[in-house]
Formats: C-alpha cells, sequence, structure tokens
C-alpha cells in the first residue's frame, strides 16, 4: 500500500470529540480513523460506521460446531463401531447433548476469535503505524485523510477551533506489515505519497 | 456529556482524584517497577511448592498410583476431590466476566481481569488431577477421539467422564480467549509507554499490533458481548458435567438429581472466595485500594453468603431424601456415614458444615461484608470448607459401599498425594504471581470506560443529570 498524508487531531474529552466528529462530516472531510483508550459508546454511529457483523459469523460457528459433534459422533456410534453399552440405543442422543453443546461454544469462541483477528489485522508481530502514542493512554485521535482538495492550514484551524488539543500533520502507511515495535521500522518497499 | 447515567446514590467504583492518563499510571507502574520483596517471597515460596509438586508427580508416574492410598474401594480419592474443587475455584472468573457483563454490573470492572486470571490458573491445576491418575499418563492422548490405529476403537461418547474431557478443555479454550481478547488493549497501553528495548518487544507482540480503531473497538465490543453469551451457558455446564461423573453413578450419595444446581452454586461460593483472597492481597501488595474497593469486597460478599446458603439448602435436602426415599443404602450413607458425628469420616461433613453454612451467615451483616480482615479470614474458611464438600461426596459415599466384604480401611492420603495437592497450589500462585507482575491485573480500559459515570470526582455531575426533566435529559443525551 502507499503512504499517505493525513490530518491529525487530539482531543482530551469525548464532550468536546462529539460535536467535532459531527462538525467533520458536515464539512465533508475524509474521515479516516479515530483512536481511542477505551470503546467509547455511540462514536461508532456518530462516524457513520456500519454495524459489524460478527455476531452472525459466531453463530454459523456455533452450528457448524453443532453438526460436526452429532454427524461425528452419530456416525462412529451407529456405523462405524456401535459399541453395544449394556444394551441401550446405538443413537443414543440425550447422552451427547452435553458434547454437542460443548463443541458448539468452542467452534463459535474461537471461530469468531480468529475472525475479529483478521478483520481488524491483529498477530503478534503485526505492526501498524500510531498516529499518537497516547492514543492508548488518555487521547482520542482523530485522523483526517488528505485529499486532493484538502487545504492543511485549514484543516489544522478547523480541527483546533473545534477542540482540538493538539494537531499535526503525518505521512504514514495506513495498513500494516510484519515488524517489531522494538525498532523504528516501515514496509520494506517504501512507497511514494500519493495525496497531497 | 455522559454516555450513562449512574445514581448518585450509588458508591463510586473508583476513588480518588482521576484522570485517564492517572488510571494508566495507577495500573501499569507496577509492570514497569521493580517487584516488592513481598512479591519475590511470595513468588519463591511458590515455586518452591511447585517443585515438591513435580518431585511428587514424578514418583507417581515412575512407581504408579501404588504411590497413593488408594485401594479398591476408595478409587477417588484426594485427587478427584482437588479436580472439583479447584474446577470449581475455576469458575468465578467467567461468572464476573461473563455473567455479570450481561447483567450490567459495573463493578464487574475492578475485579474481572484478575478473576479470568484465577480461571485459567485453577483450571490448569484442575487439569493435572485427572490426567496423572489415569496412572499410565503417556496415555492420556487416548482420550482424544481420533481415528486411530486400534481398530479404530473410538471413545464412549455416552460416559460423562468423557463430556468431561470436552467440557474442560472448552472451558479452558474459550475461558483463554476471552481473557486475551480484553488484555489486547490494554498490552498495547504498556507498549505505547514502554521505555526498554524488551518492554517494546514483548509488549508489542502481546498486543497483536492493536491501535484503537473505533472500528476495532466496535467489533471488540460485539466480541465481547458474544463470548459472555456463551460462557454463561457454558460455565454452568461445566459443572453440571463435573457433577454428572457422580450423579449417574449408581452409587448412594451420588446418584442424586439434586447434584447439577448444587455444584453449580457451590463452584460460584468457592469462586468468589478464591477471588476475594487473590484480590485482597494484590489491592494491598499493588496498592490498588483506589480500584478495588470496599464496595467491590462487599458485591462478593453478597454472592457468597447467596450461594452459601444455596448450598446450605442443597445439603439439607439431600440430607431429607436420605431419609425420605426410604432407601436404605441412602439412608445409611447420610445418616451414618457423613451425619453422624462419631462415624469414620463424621467430623469431615461437619467440618464442610460449619465452614460452608454456618460461618458465611456472618454476612448477613454489613458492618461483616465491609470488613477486611473478616472478609480474608471467611474466604479461607469457604474453601476449606469447599474442599471438605468435594471431600464428603466422594469418600464418604465410596468407602462403605453395597458389599459389607469391600468395605475400606480407613483412608489417608499420602505424603506423595498432599505432595501433588501443594504443588498444584505452587503452580497456581506462580501463575498468578508472574500475572499480578507482568500484566494489567485490572482492566484499564474498562476502568476507563466507567469512570466518567461511577468516578468518585466525576459523581457530583451526575446531579445535573439528576434535575433534569426526563425530556430534556432524552433529548441531551440520546445520540
Amino acid at each position: 500500500m502507499a503512504k499517505k498524508k493525513f490530518i491529525v487531531g487530539c482531543f482530551d474529552t469525548e464532550d468536546t470529540l462529539f460535536p467535532a466528529v459531527k462538525k467533520v462530516r458536515m464539512a465533508g472531510y475524509k474521515l479516516h480513523d479515530i483512536y481511542t483508550p477505551f470503546p467509547v459508546h455511540g462514536l461508532d454511529h456518530a462516524m457513520g460506521l456500519r454495524e459489524t457483523s460478527l455476531h452472525t459469523a459466531g453463530f454459523i460457528y456455533g452450528i457448524t460446531g453443532t453438526t460436526t459433534a452429532l454427524s461425528c459422533i452419530s456416525w462412529i456410534f451407529t456405523k462405524d463401531w456401535p459399541l453395544n453399552i449394556g444394551g441401550k440405543p446405538h443413537f443414543a442422543l440425550p447422552a451427547w447433548i452435553p458434547i454437542m453443546f460443548e463443541l458448539t461454544v468452542l467452534f463459535a469462541a474461537v471461530g469468531m476469535v480468529l475472525t475479529f483477528c483478521y478483520l481488524c489485522q491483529l498477530a503478534p508481530f503485526v505492526k501498524k503505524h500510531h498516529f499518537h502514542a497516547r492514543a492508548t493512554d488518555d487521547l482520542f485521535v482523530m485522523v483526517i485523510e488528505a485529499t486532493e482538495k484538502t487545504n492543511e492550514a485549514d484543516t489544522l484551524a478547523f480541527l483546533q477551533a473545534n477542540g482540538a488539543v493538539e494537531t499535526n500533520v503525518q505521512i504514514a502507511e495506513p495498513g500494516w506489515w510484519f515488524g517489531r515495535y522494538d525498532k523504528e521500522q516501515q514496509l520494506i518497499n517504501e512507497s511514494v505519497v500519493v495525496a497531497h | 456529556m455522559h454516555l450513562k447515567y449512574e445514581s448518585q446514590l450509588r458508591e463510586p467504583l473508583v476513588y480518588g482524584d482521576k484522570t485517564y492518563h492517572q488510571v494508566t499510571e495507577d495500573i501499569i507502574r507496577p509492570i514497569e517497577a521493580k517487584p516488592t520483596k513481598l512479591w519475590y517471597v511470595g513468588f519463591y515460596i511458590s515455586v518452591a511448592l511447585l517443585m515438591f509438586g513435580v518431585y511428587s508427580v514424578y514418583r507417581e508416574v515412575t512407581y504408579g498410583i501404588g504411590q497413593w492410598n488408594l485401594n479398591k474401594t476408595i478409587g477417588w480419592g484426594w485427587d478427584i476431590t482437588n479436580f472439583v474443587w479447584w474446577v470449581g475455584i475455576g469458575h468465578a472468573g467467567t461468572l464476573i466476566s461473563a455473567i455479570l457483563l450481561l447483567f450490567r454490573q459495573g463493578w464487574r470492572t475492578g475485579v474481572n481481569r484478575a478473576a479470568e486470571a484465577m480461571t485459567i490458573f485453577a483450571v490448569m491445576c484442575a487439569g493435572q488431577f485427572p490426567i496423572f491418575h489415569m496412572g499410565r499418563v503417556w496415555m492420556a492422548f487416548f482420550v482424544l477421539p481420533y481415528p486411530n490405529s486400534r481398530g479404530p476403537l473410538w471413545v464412549n461418547f455416552n460416559s460423562p467422564l468423557l463430556w468431561d474431557v470436552f467440557a474442560i478443555s472448552t472451558y479452558f479454550t474459550v475461558s483463554l480467549l476471552f481473557w486475551y481478547s480484553g488484555l489486547l488493549p490494554d498490552f498495547a497501553t504498556v507498549r505505547d509507554r514502554a521505555k526498554t528495548k524488551l518492554r517494546k518487544l514483548l509488549y508489542g507482540m502481546a498486543a497483536f499490533g492493536w491501535t484503537g480503531s473505533t472500528k476495532h473497538w466496535q467489533r471488540h465490543e460485539s466480541l465481547s458481548l458474544v463470548l459472555a453469551g456463551l460462557s454463561t451457558p457454558l460455565v454452568l455446564s461445566v459443572h453440571t458435567i463435573v457433577s454428572f461423573d457422580f450423579a449417574t453413578s449408581v452409587i448412594p450419595g451420588w446418584h442424586t438429581t439434586i447434584f447439577p444446581p448444587y455444584f453449580v452454586a457451590g463452584a460460584i461460593f468457592s469462586g468468589f472466595a478464591m477471588v476475594q483472597t487473590l484480590m485482597l492481597m494484590v489491592r494491598h501488595i499493588f496498592n490498588l485500594k483506589d480500584y478495588i474497593t470496599i464496595g467491590h469486597i462487599e458485591a462478593m460478599n453478597k454472592v457468597i453468603v447467596l450461594t452459601g446458603s444455596i448450598v446450605g439448602i442443597a445439603y439439607i435436602t439431600e440430607l431429607f431424601m436420605g431419609w425420605y426415599s426410604q432407601n436404605k443404602y441412602e439412608a445409611y450413607t447420610f445418616m451414618y456415614s457423613r451425619a453422624y458425628l462419631f462415624s469414620p469420616y463424621g467430623w469431615s461433613y461437619w467440618g464442610m458444615m460449619a465452614c460452608n453454612v454456618l460461618s458465611p451467615q456472618i454476612f448477613w451483616f454489613r458492618k461483616m461484608r465491609r470488613n477486611v480482615f473478616v472478609t480474608f479470614f471467611m474466604s479461607i474458611i469457604v474453601n476449606i470448607g469447599m474442599w471438605f464438600e468435594r471431600f464428603v461426596i466422594i469418600v464418604t459415599s465410596l468407602y462403605r459401599d453395597y458389599l459389607p466384604s469391600s468395605w475400606s480401611v480407613y483412608y489417608s492420603p499420602t505424603i506423595w498425594e498432599i505432595g501433588f495437592y501443594a504443588g498444584t497450589f505452587g503452580l497456581f500462585f506462580t501463575c498468578f504471581f508472574l500475572f499480578s507482575k507482568y500484566f494489567p491485573v485490572i482492566a484499564v480500559a474498562e476502568i476507563k470506560y466507567v469512570l466518567k459515570t461511577t468516578g468518585e470526582n466525576y459523581k457530583a455531575d451526575m446531579k445535573k443529570q439528576e434535575v433534569m426533566k426526563a425530556d430534556e435529559f432524552a433529548h441531551e443525551y440520546a445520540h
């Protein structure tokens, strides 16, 4: 991916952040993302993000687990090796409910976490550009992507007028790459700035 | 603008004049500082216990189960008692993080991280017992259903012991995922303020490149909620299945339908007691009294008195049914082997009654619930009582069964059986000490999330909302 230019405004409280988000969107800026130290409820709606469908994925993983358990056990106990356990029926559905339930939960949980990591690009040795080190401490970092139409000085002034305590312009790689956090690293093939 | 309204009448969950940054400072600082002397002492004692446990297990693996004092009649002794005890303790973490999340209990934020860690370590300890009880531990993989060269001879899916394999391993995996996904943002906080190279590398790796993006938070919230929804029935199922190990048998004293709810209540009871023991130590050693408040301790004590009383009702119901069923074997087990004080194991039954049913009743008094020393003492008493409960169930039912010729001699553990148990304490506390030093013991992001509604210095802001008219309030605060 190519590097891009971003205009960054940091807010120190959600009281100023919310009105600012509204104004930034009204003014037609291209909002890249907002980095917050904790989940700020309602911010996703304010930014106009759509609902996540992660829970739907979880449901699908869950029923996959149920059917895996049921089909495996019934095949094993009725077809592959029917064991005579005290003369009881081979197809002993009530006795399989515990394992079917456990596999439902296991598949749903593991599947959802893996999907979550895939969607958010989270893994060990994954490195990303952090617009502000205090985004995980106490700052709400709003990042606006600069396009050809963006006037840098105006945008900075706009953010400051709306309560940003710290503003700057950064040229950064918006994607992820493999790297270590103890080293200053960027992508292997340094690429050019596309937007101005 | 507050995201949530909380009455001023409620006790604050965070004391002191805190800002977001101060919360980070308070919780992350112990990770960055050198460990205290007290920490070293505790850690080395734990490691020593662990080593003793390793040696005890070495003897058992080398010379066989004969190293333990089990016999043909008492085939389950200390080991399965300890297994059920540890699994029970492992229930509080998920209960706190999952069920209290669904019930929107704000106070969980102060204790959930450590409670979840405790769950994981307790389940690790629990797992050791059935695995080494197999005797030929190198055959342990036989419990897994996989196409093998022995037929393929499959495992018995109708057996509660196999359900246990699935339940415990699923519980461990799901708890670990839940815990770790919650840790990601906090590891990122440690990473972003790290000064040393090693810390940057390790926490950078552990944080998986977390940035705090709003979209990621949105998915994270959804993930936590669904995992909580999954864990809630899971936590109930795990101890239900553990109780099936007993309840599906035909042994008097085990063959009862009351077992699942009674075991689950007992598990929550002992789990909360262990959380109390650990949280009282953590808040003292790391000076986190602003975050783990007396209010938190009181809330947990309320759960303890509730579940302790449920367990008490279960004991009395069992005893009543022993008489009411008019089954002489049941009656003998309950009336003689257990409830008769001067029978060989009568002391353990009355020890259990005293620790689990009678003593927690002092928590009906607010003064006692809010007293740190009483709580600490009681948390240990409860866990002793819950150990007795499992011992009573297992040993008193086994030592005199249907056939008097197989009645066993008095069972008492060998030093290696005790050593194995002590070793799991070592494992548990070694893990917990490492956790408390290198991990954020309190969920930093979650505390920040509730800070402005429930922090002591923000409480006054709620007054404005209290005097506001309802429609005005709705207009102002609805997004």
